[in-house]
């Protein structure tokens, strides 16, 4: 297992690598000179020597890229211009309300995708297997942001059951924390419950359709612990992994569903930072995220291999 | 004609068994790929003949019917200055399509000749296009794209750029994974063995028999962009004001949903409908190219 995941973590370090190369040269892709755009409106030759001397614009880009990669290996990822805090401790101070969101989008997405792709396997062809494709599908093809606007136009302005926008720490006030949460979880997960519908429903038809599930039945099981403890164990181990991976998913979604509620979580920050040309910020975020996906991406392969048998023999 | 002659000009073996008219039967089985197909090229025809089909100029604004509820004159309402909802809806799917089409286009540029050299030459070449590929997708799509999109500066050309470079690792991974398998059919060794150039092999033996797959993701890809183009419009990132594209229209709405509900519904709605009819064209022809279903 060890050899296993140090030989993983080794295939990941020229990934990383690359992922902090292309963050860098995000602001290659800055129109002119780089100081203008760091230093704003109110500028001044002194400020935009001192600038191009802080972020060693005068030396060639590999120094500069060198002197950003030592930095960001050290905890440094820069300061952001809005509130000049450093970037690290920024995203440190949004993570833990995304987190939040992401974790309960995820045990709505599960709560919904396993047990519909379940039905839609052990009934395929049926009227639930075909309406649960349908809504799989409607839940990848809704856009998260529309679907949140028109929650809220329902759910709030309509029948004032959940508050519309807002954010409250859980250490504050846990209910209504959970009240201000629970509908941009729900606008994240569908499309993620989606996509799992999807995973569990195609692994549970490969499961069904194997030998070891031919002899349950055979030796007069019932079909419900055929499907359960059978095929749906065996199922589950790519649904697992897969489901780690949706991340980045989990992530793209939660910029939009953020917005939409006025959460102050990590979609929030990148959104913010773009339009006050927070570029440190912007680049702190993508590499972080970039680094969160390898990161995951790990954790999968250590899942796949804790829950398949034949690897670990 | 030499027997190199022959074997450069014949055309390339169809290694999974698909022509047009195999594809075409099974298509026209599968209603509801058919569906899909119709949704799209309704939504092509509109955005075609928009300025025949709008009843209002899109950015005119009337101070006499700002915010009006859906009427005879003005069937999906009027919006926060007066402009008809369904005329900018209508001209909104231009920048919707053209976004989602040209951005797969550029993926389409960048992925396809990248993943087909690491394919087909491995070795080096492979091992560092794999990487940085590997890099690129490890970075959110959305993140990426609304990153790019900061860097290059809003407007809706920038953000089918980034969206198109967010993409193209998909289509890097997809021609890289199929060229390994097509290059070691017979048909492709025999060129080689012929003495058919690598660019002659690629052209004429290797990309036409790649091309299926490509086709599928690619009408995947569209329905993804067409969301990111409208995420970035709506996150202010996109198209720019006054023009009209779905999301910048909802970017607006958001801020009108108790005065002015219908102003948010249309645009998500037209979104929904052409991303699923995307999706499932893309299920169909998933279906109708499968090689291994014999129907």
């Amino acid at each position: 297992m060890l050899a296993f995941m140090a030989r993983r973590l080794a295939v990941s370090i020229p990934t990383l690598v690359l992922i902090s190369l292309l963050v860098f040269s995000l602001q290659l892709l800055l129109p002119g000179d780089p100081a203008l755009a760091i230093a704003g409106d109110e500028r001044t030759p002194e400020m935009l020597a001192f600038i191009r001397e802080k972020y060693h614009l005068n030396d060639p880009i590999v120094v500069q890229y060198w002197y950003w990669l030592t930095g960001v290996l050290s905890g440094d990822m820069g300061i952001s211009i809005r509130s000049q805090m450093p970037v690290t401790e920024l995203i440190l101070t949004k993570l833990p309300v995304t987190l939040q969101l992401g974790i309960m989008a995820m045990i709505i997405a599960l709560a919904i995708g396993i047990p519909a792709g379940i039905i839609s396997a052990v009934r395929k062809g049926s009227a639930w297997d075909v309406g649960a494709n349908v809504v799989a599908l409607s839940g990848i093809s809704i856009p998260n942001f529309w679907l949140g606007i028109m929650l809220i136009m329902l759910v709030s302005v309509q029948w004032g059951l959940l508050p519309a926008s807002g954010y409250t720490s859980p250490l504050e006030d846990p209910v209504r924390n959970i009240q201000t949460m629970i509908m941009p979880a729900f606008v994240l997960g569908t499309g993620i419950a989606a996509i799992m519908m999807r995973h569990t429903r195609s692994s549970m038809l490969s499961s069904l359709q194997a030998d070891y599930v031919r002899t349950a039945r055979a030796k007069g099981l019932s079909e419900r612990i055929v499907v359960l403890r059978h095929a749906f164990r065996n199922a589950l181990i790519p649904v697992v992994t897969l489901g780690t991976l949706q991340l980045g998913e989990l992530l793209s979604g939660a910029v939009l569903t953020e917005q939409i509620f006025t959460i102050p979580g990590f979609g929030k920050l990148i959104v913010d930072a773009v339009f006050n040309r927070d570029y440190a910020v912007v680049q702190g975020v993508v590499l972080f995220t970039g680094t969160a996906f390898i990161l995951m991406n790990l954790l999968a392969d250590m899942l796949y291999f804790l829950l398949n048998p034949r690897l670990r023999a | 004609m030499s027997i190199s002659n022959a074997a450069a000009t014949a055309p390339a073996p169809a290694r999974t068994g698909w022509s047009q008219s195999r594809v075409w039967r099974r298509l026209r089985r599968n209603p509801t790929a058919l569906a899909g197909g119709v949704i799209v090229l309704l939504f092509i025809a509109i955005a075609i003949a928009a300025p025949l089909l709008a009843p209002y100029e899109p950015n005119v604004s009337s101070w006499l019917t700002v915010r009006k509820p859906p009427t005879a004159a003005h069937w999906m309402g009027t919006d926060d200055v007066g402009r008809d909802v369904m005329s900018r809806l209508i001209h909104g799917s231009r920048a919707s399509l053209s976004a989602g089409i040209i951005s797969v286009a550029i993926a389409l540029l960048i992925g396809v000749p990248l993943g087909v050299l690491a394919g087909y030459y491995g070795g080096w070449l492979d091992a560092v296009i794999s990487r940085v590929t590997e890099a690129v997708l490890a970075c959110p799509f959305l993140i990426l794209a609304i990153a790019l999109a900061a860097f290059l500066g809003p407007s809706l050309t920038n953000a089918m750029i980034a969206i198109g470079i967010s993409a193209a690792p998909i289509f890097v991974r997809l021609a890289r994974g199929q060229v390994l398998s097509v290059k070691t059919e017979d048909y492709v060794q025999g060129a080689r063995a012929v003495g058919c150039s690598d660019f002659r092999i690629i052209r004429r033996y290797i990309l036409p028999n790649i091309f299926p797959p490509l086709l599928v993701q690619s009408t995947l890809t569209i329905a993804t962009a067409i969301i990111a183009e409208a995420s970035l419009s709506f996150l202010g990132l996109g198209q720019q004001p006054p023009d009209p594209s779905w999301g910048s229209m909802l970017n607006t709405a958001k801020n009108f949903i108790t005065q002015a509900p219908w102003m948010a519904i249309w645009p998500g709605v037209a979104i929904f409908v052409v991303v699923f009819g995307f999706n499932i064209l893309g299920d169909g022809l998933r279906d109708a190219l499968d090689p291994r279903d014999s129907r």
